[in-house]
């Protein structure tokens, strides 16, 4: 019973580094429909901003998170702009495989010698390692952080999408985007808006995942990015509460699998889960279906 | 008549291409590297040809095309490495049957998932993908000679040119004479509007699963060449990466073409490779930078794919342009 409560706390911690990412694949395709793989890639850019300014510059740890976030923040504009903007009326499948593309040169020209650089690189923790006995079970600090860190993140975005004006924008153009422009919202800005509020969350799941799991390189953005992406179609694509719905369950599953079957099994439970729920629910555990007008 | 014709024009036209690249490797003009990337270049035309079969005409979004590539190849692997030996015979037997096991398992996952919604079918065809990627790689649980994490060795060498150029006509063929009967402009009527098809009486679900089932065949087909191309399997060969790069090709071909599909195949498999012949030593890695650099800027300017409505004239249809 100890180890089953264990390994939830372990799943617990792994679907929230899940959610923050999530929360970023969830919200961009809910307003253009694009499914941005680029955006595992900029939590990996994140991590690495983490890596940098915590080993290199040693600086506390609030400063090592609005510096991710800056930092990914200002990455996702520009890919958005530059890549993504000169495409929004071109058939889909062409800003699906640009952002494939931004995604693998992100990936290979930061494992550059020259920028991140090939290997894998030792993720240095910025404060000592604490864990607490609880009857039997192991609490450690780094998980308080990662809860504590996402749960005002997830309030913090709340706060946004709900009580802003900002956040009104966003509701609206997700819903319609003619619309939305014709009503006088800057759909342009709304867009490179949610592309940097997602980086943000990213950038600081980065950090996160980064103190959690101390290995970094610059492929790791990819297996989480697709997970975290499958987690926000399990919950139901476009829906911020069904993005974390979905992530949690999918750290749990990944971790319940490793615990009791075998951790080669790991990486396909979460898609098995996935068909299932989707035959059960086409468009996710919490979304909503828009029937078909003709 | 016009049957025989076309049956003497593609037989001449097979004669000549497999003869003169046979030939030519004989003398030593080609050298057996560059044999082995054209045979590689056909079988991923060939494979390319069936996700265009599936997303191209049949506005089916696949994610998971490597999954069947690999089922394929796996299945005529172990086939011939059990029962074939050398034999010609037995090897178009065991490209056969690969093909047959990835249309079988197509259909068997069409069943539930063909009814889902473009993205969704994506993701769930990504899903069924990484799942498979699971399940070779830790294949040697139930069929040792599969070899599982290890890799699967032992394959003969059998894919020549004439085989590979055979089964890329055949794909081209099946395809161009698909898509321009009846059965081709009912696949074309789902993709176009699936709500209309429906109330003009065709049987949707039926059509998305004849392209779905003939794509993944091909994928087969060509993952049974891949097997004997190398005498090498790993699960790694058929990880998502490998969907995308099909994916990539078949939108930079232009999507529902054939001539774009074919000439895109052979586009980027000349560039994967002649870049690691072109960039110095030492700057090899660029490699990976170029490339995708490369994808977007043609994707900013041709969103439509290269060769965007245009077909080459044997692959058109009969009074059609």
């Amino acid at each position: 019973m100890d180890y089953f409560v264990q390994q939830l706390i372990n799943g617990l911690q792994l679907g929230f580094v899940y959610a923050l990412i999530a929360l970023g694949y969830t919200m961009v395709y809910g307003i253009v429909r694009l499914i941005n793989f680029a955006h595992g890639d900029v939590f990996m850019v994140g991590a690495f901003i983490g890596l940098y300014t915590i080993e290199r510059f040693q600086w506390p740890l609030a400063a090592v998170f609005v510096s991710a976030i800056v930092g990914c923040t200002v990455l996702a504009v520009l890919i958005e702009q530059l890549a993504y903007r000169p495409l929004r009326h071109a058939p889909k499948i062409a800003s699906l495989i640009t952002a494939i593309g931004v995604s693998l040169f992100l990936e290979y020209f930061t494992s550059l010698r020259q920028v991140f650089g090939p290997n894998y690189y030792s993720f240095p923790r910025p404060f000592p390692v604490v864990s607490w006995d609880w009857y039997g079970i192991l609490v450690t600090n780094i998980q308080a952080v990662i809860f504590l860190v996402t749960i005002l993140c997830l309030l913090l975005l709340q706060f946004i999408v709900f009580r802003t004006k900002m956040g009104r924008a966003m509701r609206a153009v997700s819903f319609d985007y003619v619309t939305a422009g014709l009503m006088g919202v800057n759909v342009n800005m709304v867009i490179s808006f949610t592309f940097g509020l997602g980086a943000a969350l990213a950038g600081v799941g980065g950090v996160l995942y980064g103190i959690a799991y101390p290995q970094v390189n610059t492929f790791m953005g990819f297996m989480p990015g697709l997970k975290a992406f499958t987690a926000a179609v399990l919950g139901g694509i476009g829906n911020i509460p069904g993005a974390v719905l979905g992530a949690l369950i999918m750290g749990q599953s990944e971790t319940m699998v490793s615990a009791y079957l075998s951790s080669t099994y790991r990486d396909g439970i979460a898609f098995v889960i996935l068909i299932l729920v989707l035959l059960w629910k086409p468009t996710g555990i919490l979304g909503t279906s828009r029937t078909e007008k003709v | 008549m016009r049957l025989l014709r076309s049956l003497v024009k593609t037989v001449a036209a097979y004669a000549f291409l497999a003869g003169s690249i046979s030939l030519l490797a004989e003398a030593g003009f080609v050298n057996p590297y560059w044999v082995q990337i054209l045979e590689l270049a056909c079988i991923v035309a060939i494979s390319a040809q069936g996700l265009n079969l599936i997303y191209g005409y049949a506005g089916l979004f696949s994610l998971g095309h490597a999954a069947f590539y690999g089922i394929g190849a796996y299945t005529a692997a172990y086939l011939m490495k059990t029962y074939g030996g050398q034999s010609q015979a037995a090897f178009l037997a065991a490209l056969l049957a690969g093909g047959g096991a990835s249309a079988l398992v197509a259909y068997l996952i069409g069943l539930p998932t063909l009814r889902l919604t473009s993205d969704y079918l994506g993701i769930a065809t990504l899903g069924f993908g990484i799942i498979m990627k699971v399940v070779f790689d830790n294949a040697d649980g139930f069929l040792p000679e599969l070899g599982g994490a290890r890799g699967m060795t032992g394959i003969a060498k059998m894919t020549t040119i004439p085989w590979a150029i055979f089964f890329l006509l055949a794909s081209l063929l099946v395809v161009r004479n698909t898509i321009h009967s009846s059965y081709g402009r009912a696949i074309l009527s789902v993709r176009e509007d699936e709500i209309a098809a429906e109330t003009m009486g065709i049987d949707t679900f039926r059509y998305k699963m004849a392209g779905f089932v003939t794509g993944c065949a091909f994928a087969g087909v060509a993952g049974g060449l891949y097997a004997h191309l190398y005498a090498f399997l790993h699960p790694s060969n058929f990880d998502f990466f490998k969907s995308i790069d099909i994916l990539i090709i078949i939108v930079l071909g232009g999507l529902g073409n054939m001539s774009g599909t074919l000439v895109a195949s052979f586009g980027w498999i000349f560039l994967l490779e002649g870049l690691r012949v072109i960039l110095p030593p030492g700057y090899v890695e660029l490699r990976w930078v170029l490339i995708p650099a490369l994808l977007i800027v043609t994707m900013l300017m041709r969103p439509q794919g290269i060769f965007g409505a245009y077909e080459f004239p044997f692959l058109r249809g009969k009074g059609t342009r």
